[in-house]
């Protein structure tokens, strides 16, 4: 079996590796989501843009449900704690992906317009909420969340749903949401032709400035305004998981430790900041496809940015340090971790290749005259 | 301590939308194997009506699989949000089958649902009908999973409990995996999707030929469902029976509730068939039973004993005794895990440390409880039995009737005269809310039987939510309730309307009802080569 610590770090990136997969897949359908009722003015140019994801955006959804299914197994106690703790927020998330599946299935299968528009803003609703609610809940961990455990390990949150909504969270919620709508502006011009493409790529030319402007504010922010913490005793990587022991200390900039230790690290923020400008060009020039791999590229390093800026730290509490969450105390056992391990590493792969496959079978733009022939049976 | 109100109504927003989710769940299971037993005779025969069938019942399905889907969500994340403890207490085992079940089953069957829709173009005969097998395959190895999480709550075979973590930790994969209560989970459960998919289609097709519509297209759709429906509603009968033995073997609690079986009866055992069980006195006031037919189901001999409820009180008494033990030895080594006395005590009572924490439901400092307190959790263990004998009653009643049905339907189907028979096509008709009834009985009996444990012996329901307050709670449960109200209307409108219009709804021109707005594809109005 691999070595405990060595599992837990492996964890750490196979969470990134998940969250990233959850925006580069699920995020495009959601920022298409988004651009749907704005990017198409009437029925047949709504359903396009819906037909573009229409056979994709439910495998790609179970990026999302595999994230928190990894989670659990896991770092349960993370699991525990941030849902737990987050409850509005999560069951904000929950109701909003309410009107995705039952939105892109039943919307076409009625004629009324009333009946179509209304799903339209469902489709809409359940697009833009979870990644601004996302980007919010990073600025809240990056920030710490007031919590802490009991001697029988009970999370207890102290905070107010209201206190997550701080200016410093807004700020990284409009950098998750434009790295979104970016993102899925570049496939929806991948797919589409005419008008809706020349919408999309209005989008994508917007939204990656206004990502590098809220990038590049928040990244100013969390070195000269936010309060990083840093360990200062316990957390043995090779322990087993339990985040009371260990003592945490509140340091100003010390999010920004990790970047002057390991330097190398300074890639991934500035993978964020070049895939933006690269997906910007890319988009100006109408090279789609490689404008989506820049903005795919672009979502990894700002995911990744969060990721290393907080390492090892995961769930840092602002009102207990010591019950912070990290990377060595708040994980399941070793048999676990070496489990989950394998499972993702054999099943993975499958799973992107039958994607892959899926994408090429359903391949190419979808047309005005698409929607005409298959009236009955497209979304 | 955890207010009682808290742990109530987190219970009841789990139960309404678990068994909400449950109304979608068994229909998919069963209808994707129709599917792919009609799109087999499409690609077997080329003859055109059974395309029709896959893309018409299809439809219908995927109605069915979008409520699945977003009702199922929630479950995912209620764990955490509503039950933070028992995510971290059990996290390390209970997770694992739900983050495999999202790797080798939702993806599965999420992907190729798109391409089962969207594909029939792009791909060719035998290509689709492999997408259709795998999305049947992912859909039930999605039931596969997540029934070893909930068998590993029932029976939490491979683990142990590590006071350093405070919790459950995995020691064999294996066991979990192959835990028999899991498998006779899994078998029973899928089973009774396979019968829910059959009377689906039985029911729907039957009230086309009531009504003398779409004959050739209704007979054939209720003759491949009558054979189905057979085949499955034996298994789920005989697989119902193998659960049944599993079940006295890892909880004899819920056995002897489903029984009203107060006393240890001289074995084997007779059956209650009918009875009015009286919860105060801990005895049956009426009751008709059949000698030895119990035994000989729970323990498969005449000589093995099946313990009644009172003896089992007696043992959980004892339990709780040896419980407190633990409790104090684990509270002792959280606060200095080198007390080497702490933790051999511990070792000597750690089988009845759940026992133990029933108690926190009264009091925090379990050596203080008192008899009195003692007596109540023993009392707890006890699910009410009221309830459980007749749900399981009524769900064994529903199986064989059936059964009965798909009997006759088969039957007539051989014969050639399944059409004809009207009260036949009635009873199926009258049938269709049958198997849902049955599968949520079902559900009651695992669930509510296993109560007051989440995960039996090991961790009670009580301190097994999270820490949020009650009026968020109220919040929660009147938003799930409000957005699951308006998700049933839209479902049943849909379900209805496109069941109502019949095949003509796929606009091929082919069927009575077409939609009449001359939109039909010439091409394809050529008639059926049926």
């Amino acid at each position: 079996m691999v070595d405990y610590a060595v599992l837990k770090f492996i964890w750490w990136l196979l969470v990134g590796v998940l969250l990233i997969g959850f925006a580069v897949m699920d995020g495009h359908d959601m920022g298409v989501g988004t651009l749907l009722p704005f990017a198409g003015r009437n029925d047949v140019e709504r359903r396009v843009i819906i037909n573009t994801i229409g056979p994709h955006w439910d495998g790609n959804q179970v990026w999302f449900i595999t994230a928190g299914g990894a989670l659990f197994a896991a770092w349960p106690l993370v699991y525990a704690a941030a849902f737990s703790g987050f409850y509005w927020a999560m069951l904000a998330v929950l109701w909003a992906l309410f009107f995705r599946p039952v939105g892109f299935d039943f919307r076409s299968k009625l004629e009324a317009p009333a009946w179509r528009t209304g799903w339209d803003w469902g489709l809409f609703v359940g697009s833009a909420v979870p990644p601004v609610i996302f980007g919010v809940a990073f600025g809240n961990l990056l920030q710490g969340v007031p919590f802490h455990f009991d001697d029988n390990l009970v999370p207890h949150y102290t905070g107010h749903f209201w206190q997550l909504l701080n200016p410093f969270a807004l700020l990284t919620g409009v950098v998750s949401f434009s790295m979104i709508v970016f993102h899925g502006a570049n496939y929806l011009m991948h797919r589409t032709e005419g008008a809706i493409y020349a919408r999309a790529r209005k989008a994508s030319l917007g939204f990656a400035m206004l990502l590098l402007a809220s990038f590049a504010a928040a990244g100013i922010w969390v070195a000269f305004g936010v309060g990083g913490y840093a360990i200062t005793a316990g957390a043995d990587p090779a322990a087993v998981s339990n985040p009371l022991a260990k003592s945490v200390a509140v340091v100003p900039g010390a999010w920004l430790a990790n970047y002057a230790r390991w330097p190398l690290t300074l890639l991934v923020p500035a993978a964020g900041v070049a895939g933006t400008l690269a997906g910007l060009f890319f988009a100006w020039r109408n090279w789609t496809l490689a404008a989506f791999v820049a903005s795919s590229v672009a979502m990894a390093g700002v995911i990744g940015t969060a990721a290393v800026s907080m390492f090892p730290f995961v769930m840092p509490s602002s009102s207990d340090p010591r019950s912070s969450l990290t990377v060595w105390d708040s994980t399941s056992s070793h048999l676990t971790l070496a489990l989950m391990f394998w499972a993702v590493v054999i099943l993975m792969p499958i799973v992107i290749f039958y994607t892959r496959w899926a994408y090429r079978v359903m391949g190419g733009k979808v047309t005005h005259a698409y929607i005409r022939e298959n009236r009955r049976s497209a979304y | 301590m955890i207010p009682e109100q808290l742990v109530d109504l987190s219970r009841l927003q789990f139960a309404a939308t678990a068994m909400y989710h449950f109304l979608f769940v068994p229909l998919t299971l069963g209808l994707v194997w129709l599917l792919v037993i009609m799109e087999s005779v499409y690609v077997m025969t080329g003859k055109q009506v059974y395309k029709d069938m896959t893309k018409f019942w299809g439809k219908l399905f995927g109605i069915n699989f979008a409520m699945g889907v977003t009702t199922g969500i929630t479950l995912e994340f209620q764990f955490g949000t509503n039950w933070a403890y028992y995510s971290h207490y059990v996290g390390d085992i209970f997770g694992a089958p739900l983050a495999i079940e999202g790797l080798m089953a939702f993806f599965l069957e999420s992907t190729f649902i798109g391409l089962f829709f969207f594909g029939w173009d792009r791909l060719s005969r035998v290509q689709h009908l492999m997408v259709t097998i795998l999305l049947a395959v992912g859909s039930n190895l999605s039931a596969l999973w997540i029934l070893v999480a909930n068998g590993w709550m029932q029976d939490p075979v491979g683990a142990a409990f590590n006071p350093e973590t405070m919790r459950m930790e995995l020691t064999s994969f294996w066991a979990v995996l192959f835990n028999p209560t899991a498998q006779a989970k899994f078998v029973h459960t899928v089973s009774a999707g396979y019968v829910t998919g059959a009377i689906f289609v039985l029911a729907i097709s039957s009230w086309y030929l009531l009504k003398g519509r779409d004959v050739e297209f209704a007979k054939r759709s209720f003759r491949i469902a009558a054979a189905f429906g057979l085949a499955s509603a034996a298994s789920v009968i005989v697989l119902g029976d193998e659960s049944g033995y599993t079940v006295t073997e890892s909880q004899q609690t819920k056995l002897a509730a489903i029984e009203a079986m107060w006393e240890t009866e001289p074995v084997p055992a007779g059956f209650t068939v009918v009875a009015v069980p009286n919860e105060r006195e801990m005895r049956n006031d009426y009751a008709i039973r059949i000698p030895y037919v119990l035994g000989l189901i729970g323990t498969r001999s005449i000589s093995k004993e099946i313990p009644g409820i009172k003896d089992i009180l007696a043992k959980n008494r004892e339990r709780i005794v040896s419980g407190i033990e633990a409790v104090t030895a684990l509270e002792a080594l959280r606060k200095d895990r080198n007390d080497a006395n702490a933790r051999a005590a511990l070792q000597r009572h750690q089988a009845d440390l759940g026992f133990g924490l029933l108690l926190r439901k009264y009091t925090t400092d379990v050596r203080k409880a008192t008899p009195e307190m003692i007596d109540r959790a023993a009392a707890d263990t006890i699910p009410r039995v009221t309830p459980l004998f007749w749900a399981f009653r009524v769900m064994v009643l529903l199986g064989f009737a059936m059964l009965a049905l798909f009997a006759f339907a088969t039957y007539y189907t051989l014969k050639g005269s399944c059409g004809e028979k009207r009260w036949l096509l009635r009873w199926a008709l009258w049938f269709l809310p049958a198997p849902w009834i049955a599968a949520e009985l079902g559900w009651f009996v695992a669930e509510y039987g296993r109560q007051p444990w989440t995960i039996y012996g090991v961790l009670p329901t009580h301190l097994s939510v999270s820490s949020v307050s009650i009026e968020s709670l109220y919040g929660s449960l009147a938003g799930f309730i409000g957005f699951y109200t308006l998700l049933a209307i839209a479902d049943v409108y849909l379900m209805v309307r496109f069941a109502r219009q019949g095949p003509g709804s796929l606009g091929t021109g082919r069927y009575d009802n077409e939609p009449g707005d001359g939109t039909a594809d010439p091409v394809a109005a050529a008639p059926a080569r049926a």
